[in-house]
Formats: structure tokens, C-alpha cells, sequence
């Protein structure tokens, strides 16, 4: 028996862990993949089954959680965005030399366009460096059956398997059709050789070559994958590769009924019988995939090759989301005449809100800053990256994670007189308390504001690891109880909070400013609550 | 049936609301729906849009083509220029007429009036005086479902339904005031 049910593909994807028997599911919030972990923690089933779903300070914790569970012989899933799988590149790289015991599928949500982050890495390069297979649905109900198909693949071939979706499939709901049968969950269960997991030279040297010896496997799930099909057409002027959510755009630009022979990619690595057939009776081939040109460039060669069109040719755009009309103009069917941009139209970028802490901190500190002279401030990221733009003009780098705090130390390194990291609570537990260590070691002239909004901002308001803990973190690593400031960031306190920061601006050094103040978004929330 | 809707507003309009609504209507009549969205730094304050594609057939693409989608609809007038582009030649535009300025270079009203009136179907509603007519100012958004329901192909008895449903944890009133305004929505002429 099976229900219809409306859902995201994030939370179509959950429910299909759910439904498949994962044991736990780890991740750190980031857009688009944010919204799985709150579907487990908003499930019942998940609650009865006990499955373990409270966030992980960052990507590498939420990956090595995974990884041990997985080790101890249960179904888990780490969930991140794309530029999370760099934060725990280390553990994912390394995890594809032991091996997986329970299923393990770590679940990266791509961002092509960049509609919330810093940049559109695709994941299926790391995939590849990592050689382990990689599973891409096509569509929210494939996204529903991929863990029950993907735990078993992953236990039977004894690898770790990346399941990469895209933000157009992760955001979008659809119809999808849920079963109402879920399957148990694993009993614990180690692998019968007590070394296995101890990547120590002599055993790292004998998994790498299991991996490698792998490969052959990897390939043959491919070929027999359910997820990939070839459809033959009568038209071989052009054959069609289409990855992911773009077969989707490939359907709805022919109507569903593309006269050209189609391979649809939903597991990798390439299945080379189909890929053989598609480039020996085709005349041209168009590669059709979301994010950057993966599988393109492996078909084109170093040498480059006519035959293989795509977004490195300029038959697609080389940047960016898919969409229909790039498809029916990459395939020559008639598209319709678009309507010029209106002249009345203006830009209407993202803002702080009426009221959010920020704001109010980021006039008390650009004011400060410019008294002492010779300070730049630093940015990390989140809601307050915002205050880069009009009227604050108050932050100068947004580059990763933590960074503000790095930034600042390395610009105090290199002579400037006040640097200054702005960096949320959130942000400061996932990756700035191992800078501020640096900062504090070498007694770095450095002032960091951590802006305190006792929530996840950004994501939409999830709990913070940070939370209650910040000044006796930062007083434990060593920074001087009388340089940690709590300020209280609101219009009525300007003129105090502008006195502070230009004492600690002035030290000479480490200091750590808390502006503590609840986001008004979640405060709102809970107020509509009561 | 198939309907495919651009909806666009400033973050905080409650868009999502209709998309909502009506994703509930289509699975409980057994159509099939894609409903694409973004979410993440463009919630506050900044242009929002989202496709919502309802069709008795399966649906390939979550996003909407370029000049094929059947309406526009927008709780802002500038963000409902913004999508123009989407629109089918003979597709509809329905969009509230106030304008939100919350930026330095909004343009004028009257030049944005006059691009609206331009397109071939457009409906300008004064949803803010329905709203209050009502009986909860909130409701701009049930108001252009109202709007909605004369083009969409369905029964406005399974829309109100759904309405009741969404609406019943807030209490009696709340419901009564966005059925009403629901129905203020379906009989407003353009402005």
C-alpha cells in the first residue's frame, strides 16, 4: 500500500531514509539541503523509531558521526550543502578507504545559480576523487527511492555512496508516492576484522587497493542501476546524455516524446555499454547536466572533440541552473518570443530585517571603526554578509566558514592595526574557535564581535550549538575575562556600544565582543507560538 | 487541467500561503504538482517568486518555461513586471496595486501602471481595501486566490474547503474573514 503525499525533494529524500531503516541522520544546516534534517526531527516515525536526528556543530562532525555509526553496522546519513563537503572533505576522502559496514550515504545539496552561496562546485567531482558511486535523482519521487536502493548498495559493495541533488530539486514539492510499509532498522553489527578501520600505512596501502579493485562493481551496479535507462529514438543526427534534473528539462522541452536516442544518468560512475552505444550510432552528442561540466569534459577530452556538445561549447550556458528554454534552444526546437525586461523594473536585493541585532551592532562598530582609523572588519557567513551592502558598507570578505576570524589574524600578521572579525554564534562554534585559539596564542591585536542572535539565522531559525556557552568558551581558551564584552545591540544603546568597541579596537589584544540580542524572526515565531 | 502559475511578492507577503493552498487542493483532487521555491538569503525584504505547476498529466520540469506560463500573480506590482517574461502570449496577469518601496530607486507608480496595462490580460486588484473589507488586513494573499480560482479550472468549493482547512488552527474568525475575502477576491474587476 502506498499515499500520495505533497513533499520537497529534501523531504522526500527523508522520508525514503526513514522508510529504508536509517538508524541516524547528521547534518549541519545550509541551504538547500537544511530542510532534511527538519524532517526528520519533525516525523513521527522518526521519533518512534528513536532515530538519531539533532544537528552536529558542522559538516566534519556530522560526517564522522555517520561514518562511526555506519562502522558499528547501522544505516546513517550525513546531509550538508555543497561547500559543507569541503569542511569535511578529510573524513569523506578517508571513509572511502575503510569502507562502509551499515549503508552510509552522504547527501550533498548542490547550489547552481549560487542562490545562497559563495559558489556552484559540483559534488560529483568529489565523487569521482573519491571513487565511490554517486546517485543523482532525476525527480522528488526518485529522490523518495534512492536510500532504499542505495543503503543495501552500499553495505553489499562496502563503500560509502554520495547522493548529490540540486536546489531546483531539494525546493520544489511534488506529488510523490510514499509507501506505508517502512523496513526495520539494522541490528548493531562490526566488521569481523578489528583493524579494518586503522588506516595505518601497511592497512590504508591494502583498502586502497580494495577500492580500486572495486571499481569493476562500482561500474556494473551502474549498468544494471534502475536509474539509468536508455531510450532509442529515430532521429541519430543527435544523441542526448542527460544528468539528474536535466532529463527533466529534456522531457518538458520535447513534451515528453524526444525523437533522439536519450541516456538518462542517475548513478555513476558513466555505464559504458549504453555510453558506447549512444556515441557510436549518434552523429552529435549534447550532454545535458546540472552544475559544471563533469561528464562533458570527461567525453570531450584534453583535446577537445566537435562531436560533444554542451555547456563548454556554448550550446548551453557555462553558468548556472537548467532551465527548458536552454534546451530547446540547444536542440533547435522553436522557443517563444520572450518580452523585453520591463523599464520600470529595479533591483530588489535581500536585506536585514526591520529590527534584526545586526543592524543595530554594525552602526555602533562602522562608527567605532572609523574613530580608532586604520580598522577593517572582516565578515563570515550568514544573515550579516548583508552588511556588505548600503547603508552599513561595513564588512570587506565573505569567504568560508569561520574565516572572519582567520582573516583578521592573518591581516594583523601582515601589520594592520585593528582588524576586526564579525562572526555569528552559530558560525563561531562550527569552525572560529579553532582561529580564535591562533589569535589568542600569539596575542593578536585582533577584535572579534560575535553577533549572538542565540539561533541559526539564516537556514530559518534552527538551534544553535553556541547557545548559553559563548562566554565561557571563549573565557576557557584563554581570552581575558575583562576583554570579553556582552553588549545589548539596540538603537537606545548606541552611544555605549560605540564606547566599548573602541576600547577593545584600541587593545592590543585579543578581544571578544558578545552582541547578544534574539533574531527578530524567531522571536516573532515564538511570540505567534503563544 | 493544467495551469502553470508564476507567483511573486517581497519576501515576508506570504506567497508560500497560496502555493500552499493550492499544492493541498491538487493532491486531495489527485492532480499532479510541482511547486519550485528558493529559499535561504531572499527571505526578507528582497523579490520572491515561485512556480507552482498543477496538471492532470505527470509534470517533467519543476520550473515553469519562459513565455509559456498561464498566469502571473503578484502581491506587489514591480515584482509582477519582473516576470513578465514567463507569461504565455495570451496569459493572465493578476497583481496587487500597491506598491512596496522599501528601496531608494522604486519607480513610479504611474510608469509602472502603464507597462502593467500594456500586457494583454492583466487584472490590477486593490487587495489591501478587500483585505480590510474582510475583516483581516492579512489577507491580501486569500484575495488573490479569490482572483485565481476564475481561471484555474477548478470547483471554488474545493478551493474553500481548503481555505477552511489551512486556516482552522487559527479559530473560527480567522477562517470566516479569509473565506470572505476569498470570495471578495473572485468578484473584484480589475482597478
Amino acid at each position: 500500500m502506498s499515499t500520495i503525499r505533497l513533499l520537497l525533494g529534501d523531504e522526500a529524500y527523508a522520508q525514503g531514509a526513514i522508510d529504508a531503516g536509517v538508524s541516524a541522520c547528521y547534518a549541519y544546516p545550509g541551504t538547500p539541503s537544511t530542510e532534511i534534517m527538519e524532517y526528520f526531527q519533525a516525523s513521527p516515525l522518526a521519533a518512534q523509531r528513536n532515530i538519531h536526528r539533532q544537528w552536529s556543530c558542522n559538516e566534519k562532525a556530522a560526517m564522522e558521526e555517520a561514518i562511526g555509526a555506519s562502522y558499528m553496522g547501522k544505516r546513517a546519513i550525513a546531509c550538508m550543502k555543497h561547500v559543507g563537503l569541503n569542511a569535511c572533505a578529510d573524513g569523506f576522502m578517508n571513509a572511502a578507504i575503510t569502507g562502509a559496514n551499515g549503508g552510509l550515504l552522504v547527501t550533498v545539496a548542490d547550489d547552481p545559480s549560487m542562490h545562497s552561496s559563495q559558489n556552484e562546485q559540483d559534488s560529483r567531482f568529489y565523487g569521482k576523487f573519491a571513487m565511490i558511486p554517486v546517485l543523482e535523482p532525476s525527480s522528488q519521487q526518485e529522490a523518495y527511492q534512492m536510500p532504499a536502493y542505495a543503503f543495501p548498495l552500499s553495505e553489499e559493495l562496502g563503500t560509502p555512496v554520495l547522493v548529490r541533488l540540486t536546489t531546483r530539486l531539494s525546493h520544489s514539492r511534488a506529488d510523490v508516492e510514499v509507501a506505508d510499509t517502512p523496513l526495520p532498522q539494522q541490528p548493531i553489527r562490526f566488521h569481523e576484522d578489528p583493524r579494518h578501520y586503522v588506516l595505518l600505512p601497511a592497512i590504508a596501502k591494502r583498502n586502497y587497493q580494495a577500492l580500486l579493485d572495486k571499481q569493476e562493481a562500482f561500474q556494473k551496479a551502474s549498468q544494471n542501476s534502475p536509474f539509468n535507462t536508455y531510450t532509442d529514438g529515430p532521429d541519430h543526427s543527435l544523441g542526448i546524455l542527460a544528468c539528474g534534473i536535466g532529463y527533466n528539462y529534456l522531457q518538458e522541452a520535447f513534451a515528453g516524446a524526444c525523437p533522439h536516442p536519450v541516456l538518462k544518468i542517475s548513478q555513476y560512475p558513466l555505464p559504458l555499454p549504453q555510453l558506447q552505444t549512444l556515441l557510436e550510432t549518434c552523429d552529435k552528442i549534447l550532454v545535458i547536466e546540472e552544475g559544471m561540466p563533469v561528464v562533458e569534459e570527461s567525453l570531450r577530452g584534453p583535446l577537445g572533440n566537435d562531436k560533444i556538445r554542451g555547456r563548454m561549447d556554448g550550446a548551453l550556458p557555462r553558468t548556472g541552473e537548467l532551465n527548458t528554454r536552454a534546451i530547446q534552444l540547444a536542440c533547435g526546437l522553436p522557443a517563444p518570443q520572450l518580452l523585453p525586461e520591463a523599464q520600470s523594473l529595479r533591483q530588489r536585493p535581500p536585506r536585514l530585517c526591520d529590527g534584526c541585532p545586526h543592524a543595530d551592532t554594525y552602526r555602533a562598530l562602522t562608527e567605532a571603526c572609523q574613530k580608532v582609523g586604520d580598522a577593517r572588519i572582516f565578515g563570515d557567513i550568514g544573515c550579516y554578509t548583508l552588511g556588505a551592502l548600503p547603508p552599513y558598507n561595513a564588512i570587506t570578505s565573505c569567504v568560508d566558514m569561520g574565516a572572519s576570524i582567520t582573516l583578521a589574524k592573518g591581516a594583523a600578521d601582515a601589520g594592520m592595526a585593528h582588524p576586526v572579525a564579525v562572526i555569528g554564534d552559530s558560525t563561531f562554534t562550527h569552525s572560529g574557535m579553532t582561529g580564535l585559539l591562533d589569535a589568542i596564542w600569539e596575542k593578536s591585536p585582533v577584535t572579534v564581535v560575535i553577533l549572538d542572535n542565540l539561533t541559526v539565522g539564516m537556514t530559518g531559525g534552527q538551534e544553535s550549538a553556541a547557545l548559553g556557552k559563548l562566554e565561557e568558551i571563549v573565557a576557557g581558551m584563554g581570552v581575558p575575562r575583562e576583554h570579553i564584552r556582552v553588549i545589548l545591540p539596540l538603537p537606545a544603546k548606541h552611544q555605549e556600544n560605540e564606547a566599548i568597541f573602541e576600547e577593545e579596537l584600541r587593545h592590543p589584544g585579543v578581544s571578544v565582543i558578545i552582541a547578544r540580542r534574539e533574531c527578530i524572526q524567531t522571536l516573532r515565531r515564538k511570540v505567534a507560538k503563544k | 487541467m493544467k495551469c502553470d502559475i508564476v507567483l511573486a511578492g517581497v519576501g515576508g507577503q506570504g506567497i508560500l500561503t497560496i502555493a500552499a493552498i493550492l499544492g493541498k487542493v491538487a493532491v486531495a483532487e489527485k492532480l499532479h504538482v510541482k511547486q519550485s521555491e528558493i529559499h535561504g538569503m531572499s527571505q526578507r525584504g528582497g523579490s520572491v517568486f515561485a512556480h507552482l505547476r498543477l496538471s492532470s498529466q505527470p509534470i517533467f520540469a519543476d520550473q515553469i518555461t519562459l513565455g509559456t506560463a498561464d498566469m502571473v500573480v503578484a502581491m506587489e506590482p514591480m515584482e509582477a513586471l519582473r516576470h513578465r517574461a514567463c507569461l504565455a502570449p495570451q496569459g493572465i496577469l493578476i497583481t496587487d496595486q500597491t506598491p512596496l518601496v522599501n528601496i531608494p530607486d522604486y519607480p513610479q507608480e504611474s510608469q509602472i501602471r502603464e507597462e502593467l496595462r500594456a500586457m494583454p490580460k492583466t487584472l490590477l486588484l486593490d487587495t489591501t481595501s478587500l483585505a480590510k473589507a474582510s475583516g483581516n488586513p492579512r489577507n491580501t494573499n486569500v484575495v488573490l486566490l479569490g482572483a485565481i480560482a476564475n481561471f484555474l479550472g477548478l470547483d471554488a468549493a474545493i478551493l474553500e474547503k481548503a481555505i477552511q482547512q489551512h486556516f482552522a488552527p487559527k479559530g473560527d474568525t480567522v477562517v470566516q474573514a479569509a473565506l470572505q475575502a476569498f470570495r471578495l477576491g473572485k468578484e473584484a474587476k480589475s482597478a
